[in-house]
């Protein structure tokens, strides 16, 4: 029986999200939290696994309390059980002190229930690093198989696991003793569609919420923003740049000026 | 952590068949500015089997340095032996600042040292400039999907990292007189001791040209209206022998593979010509073309930021000019050829 966890993150959705021009800062109420998109698919393949090989998929988190809300939606997904770290002491983390804290929680579960893999997605949409991963692994001391984008075998009696692995022109083979950690890519899998009884326990599901004194041997000074080695130190408009020629004339003349730009370049289509 | 140890400016030289990877090459030319305004040396770290012959390569392209780590155990990238060699290199010879290129690799690699120094680490970098007085990296990029830029400093760890977006930066022109030092480094690694093994490389040739090396691309936003509409960028593309490009929110829709998505989270492009058709032209699908040599948009609104990130730009429904488009190119281009062609012949005459 395997025992997978999955890393997620509840973000705000950036691709709607206002800015408050005046300040540079983001107006989150602006932007509907939603579930980190690539998160999904780290639950999904947690759970595709769990139906294959049978165990339990255990969903982990840091974040204020309404990111409660992500966990029910992983439970929805299939998941069997949520965990939340939640403290002013983990805010401002940069990805360093992120890695941190939820290793401390991903041991604190781990004595409860050893655990086989650890899946995140491959970045996040708000922070766009793609580093916590790899780094919850080092602290682990677990190899970090980065942009998995398909799991062949997990082999617990044996001890190993087999997966795809994305690179720029194609994809290699590769194999890892377990325990491990993935980072998977969003086409790994489809989102299934959540069936209705986990629909009900995801509503009335509340996940163990863990506080730092929770955790155990935990070194305060590397947690939140005194943990946190990257400071942003200034946030600006993107520069706007001086902006093109706007074609005039008619569709036809527009469409015949664009032409001689392009074939001015003749050299393409010889 | 005594500041005054930690010297010079590093770059990870990604090794791609066989050769330095081009992002590597880029962070050669932009690490040599940080190294000559800081007055301090430019290395490069080379990791990989067989790959001394490079180190030269390094030097043409701006290194003063370059250690090199070449065993069999390095004849593919894993994570766990280049992270071993890489740790043992920063901590013999202690750098200021150290660069990778933001490829799949390189972010692997970076997260990984990161974590063990450990020390700050700065994602996706788009702009890298260095205090003369106290060497502090500031490595700026975009942010929350682009809305946008933030500058990341790391005041109280050294190195200095960040990844660094490909085909931002620009490599310098080799330089085959230039000389630097070649120093060969050793580690002992053994097999038996990795967790991680390759059992097979898969390479996928795919038939449609390569986006991140096409001359010509066509791409479409959400301003296609539908998967069927967006039909009509793949064949202007195909008329022009270009590759199919996309906007994030066309990927997320599902009407094409993310392999065509340019932008931040996508791949960065620089053909030569880009059309951007239907796309608004929020920042994090510029960063990802801005350097085309020619951008043309078309888009109905004329408020669209995208004609602010243009060359040239049409304002008009994508549906009517796209066939207009196609049916002329169709017409020129087979003259442009004929006319090639003829000019060939007379050569050869």
């Amino acid at each position: 029986m395997l025992h997978i966890v999955a890393c997620i993150k509840q973000v705000p959705d950036t691709k709607i999200i206002k800015m408050n021009p005046k300040t540079n800062t983001m107006d989150r109420a602006s932007a509907p939290a939603i579930l980190n998109p690539y998160d999904a698919h780290a639950v999904e393949e947690a759970v595709r696994l769990k139906k294959k090989y049978g165990g339990t998929v255990s969903v982990l988190t840091m974040g204020p309390p309404p990111a409660v809300k992500a966990i029910k939606k992983c439970i929805e997904l299939g998941a069997d059980e949520g965990y939340m770290i939640s403290d002013r002491a983990f805010a401002g983390a940069d990805t360093l002190a992120t890695s941190y804290a939820l290793t401390k929680a991903l041991e604190k579960i781990a004595k409860q229930r050893p655990i086989d893999l650890v899946i995140c997605g491959k970045m996040t949409i708000d922070g766009d690093t793609g580093q916590v991963g790899p780094g919850i692994a080092r602290r682990l001391n677990i190899p970090p198989l980065t942009g998995v984008k398909k799991v062949v075998e997990i082999n617990k009696e044996k001890g190993y696991a087999i997966v795809h692995r994305k690179l720029e022109d194609g994809y290699e083979v590769v194999q890892s003793t377990l325990p491990c950690l993935f980072t998977v890519e969003k086409d790994i899998n489809d989102i299934s569609f959540a069936p209705l009884p986990n629909m009900i326990k995801a509503a009335r599901y509340q996940p163990t919420i863990w506080t730092a004194d929770d955790l155990e041997d935990v070194d305060r000074k590397q947690l939140g923003l005194k943990g946190s080695p990257t400071i942003v130190s200034k946030v600006w408009a993107p520069p706007k740049p001086e902006g093109g020629e706007l074609l005039e004339g008619s569709t036809k003349e527009k469409v015949e000026q664009l032409l001689s730009l392009v074939l001015a370049k003749k050299e393409l289509f010889q | 952590m005594n500041f005054d140890d930690y010297r010079g400016i590093w770059v990870y030289l990604e090794v791609k068949d066989g050769n330095i990877a081009p992002v590597s090459l880029e962070l050669l030319g932009a690490g040599r500015q940080l190294a000559d305004k800081r007055k301090t040396e430019l290395a490069g770290v080379l990791i990989g089997s067989g790959v001394k012959p490079l180190a030269q390569t390094a030097v043409t392209y701006g290194a003063d340095v370059v250690y090199v780590y070449d065993d069999p155990i390095f004849a593919y990238y894993r994570t766990e032996p280049y992270m071993r060699a890489l740790l043992d290199c920063c901590e013999k010879h202690k750098p200021e600042v150290l660069l990778y290129g933001a490829t799949p690799t390189g972010k692997d690699l970076a997260s990984a040292i990161a974590t063990d120094l450990p020390t700050g680490l700065t994602a996706d970098t788009t702009i890298l400039d260095i205090e003369e007085d106290t060497g502090l990296l500031l490595a700026s990029r975009p942010a929350f999907g682009g809305n946008i830029m933030a500058t990341i400093l790391c005041k109280k760890y050294r190195p200095q990292m960040a990844t660094v977006r490909p085909k931002v930066m620009k490599a310098l022109p080799p330089d085959p007189s230039r000389t630097g030092r070649i120093v060969e480094e050793h580690i002992a690694l053994r097999e038996e001791e990795m967790r991680t093994k390759v059992l097979e490389i898969v390479r996928e040739t795919t038939k449609k040209a390569r986006i991140d090396e096409a001359d010509i691309i066509v791409a479409g936003g959400k301003g296609m209206g539908s998967k069927e509409g967006f039909q009509l960028i793949h064949q202007l593309a195909e008329v022009l022998g270009g590759a199919v490009g996309a906007s994030r929110d066309v990927v997320e829709a599902g009407w094409i593979d993310h392999h065509h998505q340019v932008g931040q989270t996508g791949v960065t492009v620089t053909p030569k010509i880009y059309f951007a058709i239907g796309i608004s032209g929020a920042i994090q699908h510029v960063v990802g073309m801005q350097n085309s040599e020619l951008i043309i948009a078309i888009n109905k609104d004329p408020n669209a930021p995208i004609f602010q990130s243009c060359h040239y730009g049409i304002v008009g429904d994508a549906f009517e000019i796209i066939p207009l488009l196609i049916e002329r190119f169709k017409e020129e281009i087979p003259k442009v050829k004929a006319a090639a062609d003829v000019k060939e012949e007379i050569r050869h005459a």
